[in-house]
């Protein structure tokens, strides 16, 4: 093995969005580690600026494809602060059934289709289909019910048209909800199968000292409404976000990436936060099944992201069943009325990749004025970056091919989208001289 | 046919929502990669198969000079090349960018704008390169996703409704929303394939799929101001996800008074 070796992925694959590697070691030592995000930048926060507030929800779905809901719930939250909108418990549950069609749809595909292959030896979940073709049939078919649960809420799957500040444009049919309570009830019982299964693959022995950072809330397990808690003691309000939270903006990037402040230190969001902190909160099912799965929680090894993934999808579901169950449809009305006003609001929801904070000002004019936007990408980048520098030794007996095949393994983990976080992966290995 | 054809889906700016269509479409999933090779596809698959490629389907926009640059390699990779989405076929949302500063743009994201390059401007694949055939939609509707690759299979052009959002309205009994309720919808301009389906929730077309062929954009703008919309909320409209499609954008600049500060790749 030669003294200096450099490791490099140029495309990342299995991730959505586009980014690359970059591993420089001298000997045994890992002298730089560099997640470039080269998707090229789309400045949605600029051309917020001057649309109308009816607009938001429509325009940042557009950031992602694969968890547009989880945008437009933090914009529509975020407004409604904003303009002292206060939605009804109907509304607050129609949403948080369309987001367990997110988290469901979003899940199964990288669970089935962009991660288990990692753990099964595949390089995609088509070729594992070919040795596992049940199970990668039954993880299309999980995914097929969150996004029918989301085209009956949204309209349509990707970038749903019926979701808008104060509710919905129109509340959905009960008879079109409940006729798919048959398929949920079947997705409850296979997600405790893929459960099952996820729970019997081989972890790396990998851990780290993660500060784990979610919302948590007493009643529920956090999608749209809770604390945000870390694991070093905070507990704040979604409005106290950017004081304990900042982006900086570095070189290899085109997302900007957060730390916690002022020790500027890296945090982990995501599935394995949320069971961390919030064990509780799951649903009985949910929370059973994790309790005999065999992996312990709280855990600090992010392979296990996976699995906490698969507890989160039955999760979803047995949530969905409830919610539909109890959806008579007497809705008073699908939306709450508002007029424009000037103000400020924040909101901080759960995306299936963890944390997103959304903040808006709204001018005189009733436009908005300003917006932020911090997608859960792009809060873990920095973490992404540090499991590597760890990871990168324990690795270095592998020829670069394998050690390579093991790092993007490790950042898939994060189910990172970097079409989010551009505002955001490459993966590079370098041992001696940078090519 | 001894080998099968190799279909390849590449990504410029975008939200990745066009291609998860193909991985959305979950019943068909498997029997798509059993009649053509997916080839290059990295969202799905890490082996990525050099081309040349029989199909090549292209989600995003070009808004770096890189970019600029790929697009040309991968159109002499491509028999059959397809732009997926609005991002591909006129630009997306990223072209509002080109009606403004793009350096203040970079600046107010960004803390460091040094580390950032872009081109100042968001264009359409087609303002690059030759494009066979362009499938509409913020995001594409799937089913016309299968219909192409299908199609192309079969050795034949795919079919695509060149009519309006208004045909797939009457066809489902929507009630006018733009009739009855005097709201602005794009619905009468706009290109359909959604199964109308904004109307059918209660609310106005913003245009996902687009221009319909030979659209009279600024009569319907003139008309609904003659009906009292405001004219900033119809530059708006017209200034969404298809801004820079060339009917959308004449209307909109006639209704702004102000033309894009920059080039807008429209040669």
């Amino acid at each position: 093995m030669p003294a200096n070796r450099t490791f490099q992925v140029k495309a990342l694959s299995r991730v959505e969005g586009e980014g690359a590697l970059y591993v420089k070691l001298d000997g045994d030592r890992v002298e730089h580690v560099e997640l470039n995000i080269y998707e090229p930048p789309r400045f949605f926060e600029s051309f917020l600026r001057g649309r109308e507030i009816r607009e938001v929800p429509d325009i940042t779905a557009r950031i992602c494809g694969i968890c547009p809901v989880a945008y437009q719930m933090t914009s529509c939250y975020a407004l409604e602060n904003a303009l002292g909108v206060r939605v009804t418990p109907e509304i607050h549950a129609l949403r948080r059934l369309l987001y367990c069609g997110e988290w469901i749809e979003s899940h199964s595909l990288h669970i089935h289709l962009l991660h288990a292959p990692d753990f099964l030896g595949f390089e995609s979940g088509i070729s594992m289909a070919s040795e596992h073709g049940e199970a990668v049939e039954r993880g299309l078919r999980l995914k097929k019910i969150g996004n029918q649960l989301l085209s009956l809420l949204g309209g349509r799957a990707i970038h749903p048209i019926n979701v808008t500040v104060g509710g919905f444009y129109r509340a959905p049919n009960p008879r079109d909800l409940k006729g798919l309570l048959p398929d949920l009830e079947w997705g409850l019982e296979a997600s405790v199968e893929v459960l099952r299964m996820v729970s019997q693959f081989e972890f790396p022995a990998f851990e780290m000292p993660y500060d784990h950072v979610c919302l948590r809330h007493l009643q529920e397990y956090p999608m749209n409404h809770g604390r945000v808690v870390s694991s070093s003691g905070l507990d704040i309000p979604a409005a106290e976000y950017e004081q304990h939270f900042q982006e900086l903006h570095c070189r290899q990037s085109t997302a900007l990436h957060s730390v916690k402040v002022p020790e500027e230190t890296s945090y982990l969001v995501g599935p394995l936060s949320r069971i961390n902190h919030c064990f509780e909160q799951l649903s009985p099912t949910a929370r059973r099944e994790a309790e005999a799965c065999g992996i312990s929680f709280p855990s600090n090894n992010n392979f296990h992201s996976i699995v906490a993934r698969a507890i989160e999808v039955i999760d979803a579901f047995e949530e969905a069943i409830d919610l539909v169950r109890q959806y008579n449809g007497k809705l008073v009305e699908s939306r709450i009325d508002w007029e424009p006003r000037a103000g400020e609001g924040f909101h901080v929801t759960e995306a299936p990749r963890g944390l997103i904070f959304h903040r808006y000002r709204i001018g005189d004019d009733g436009l908005i004025a300003e917006a932020k936007i911090v997608p859960p990408t792009s809060q873990n980048q920095g973490q992404i970056e540090d499991d590597l520098r760890a990871f990168v030794p324990t690795v270095l007996s592998c020829d670069d091919a394998d050690a390579t095949r093991r790092c993007e393994h490790m950042i898939r983990n994060y189910d990172p989208c970097i079409s989010c976080a551009t505002h955001f992966l490459k993966v590079e290995f370098d041992r001696g001289e940078r090519p | 046919m001894s080998e099968k054809p190799k279909l390849a889906v590449f990504k410029f700016a975008s939200c990745d929502g066009c291609q998860l269509s193909l991985l959305d479409c979950e019943d068909e999933l498997l029997a798509v990669a059993d009649a053509v090779e997916i080839a290059y596809f990295l969202e799905a698959r890490t082996d990525q198969i050099a081309g040349p490629y029989d199909i090549g389907l292209i989600e995003g926009s070009v808004t770096t000079a890189h970019d600029a640059e790929r697009i040309r390699e991968i159109r002499q990779q491509c028999k059959f090349l397809v732009t997926i989405g609005a991002c591909a076929t006129s630009g997306g949302i990223q072209a509002l960018k080109n009606w403004q500063d793009a350096d203040e743009f970079v600046r107010s994201v960004y803390a460091t704008p040094e580390y950032i390059s872009t081109l100042s401007t968001s264009t359409a694949i087609a303002d690059h390169v030759p494009v066979d055939f362009e499938l509409r939609g913020c995001p594409i509707n799937r089913h016309q996703l299968l219909e192409l690759i299908s199609s192309l299979l079969r050795g034949r052009r795919p079919t695509t409704p060149s009519y309006s959002v208004c045909i797939e309205c009457k066809r489902r009994m929507t009630v006018c929303i733009a009739v009855a309720r005097g709201v602005a919808c794009l619905g009468p301009v706009t290109q359909a394939g959604c199964d109308a389906l904004c109307p059918a929730f209660d609310r106005e077309c913003f245009g996902c799929f687009g221009p319909k062929e030979t659209p009279n954009v600024i009569s319907l703008t003139n008309h609904y101001q003659q009906q009292g919309v405001d004219g900033d909320h119809l530059t708006r409209l017209t200034r969404s996800f298809n801004a820079n499609a060339p009917e959308f954008k004449e209307a909109s600049d006639l209704l702004s008074g102000e033309p894009p500060l920059a080039d807008n790749g429209d040669h």
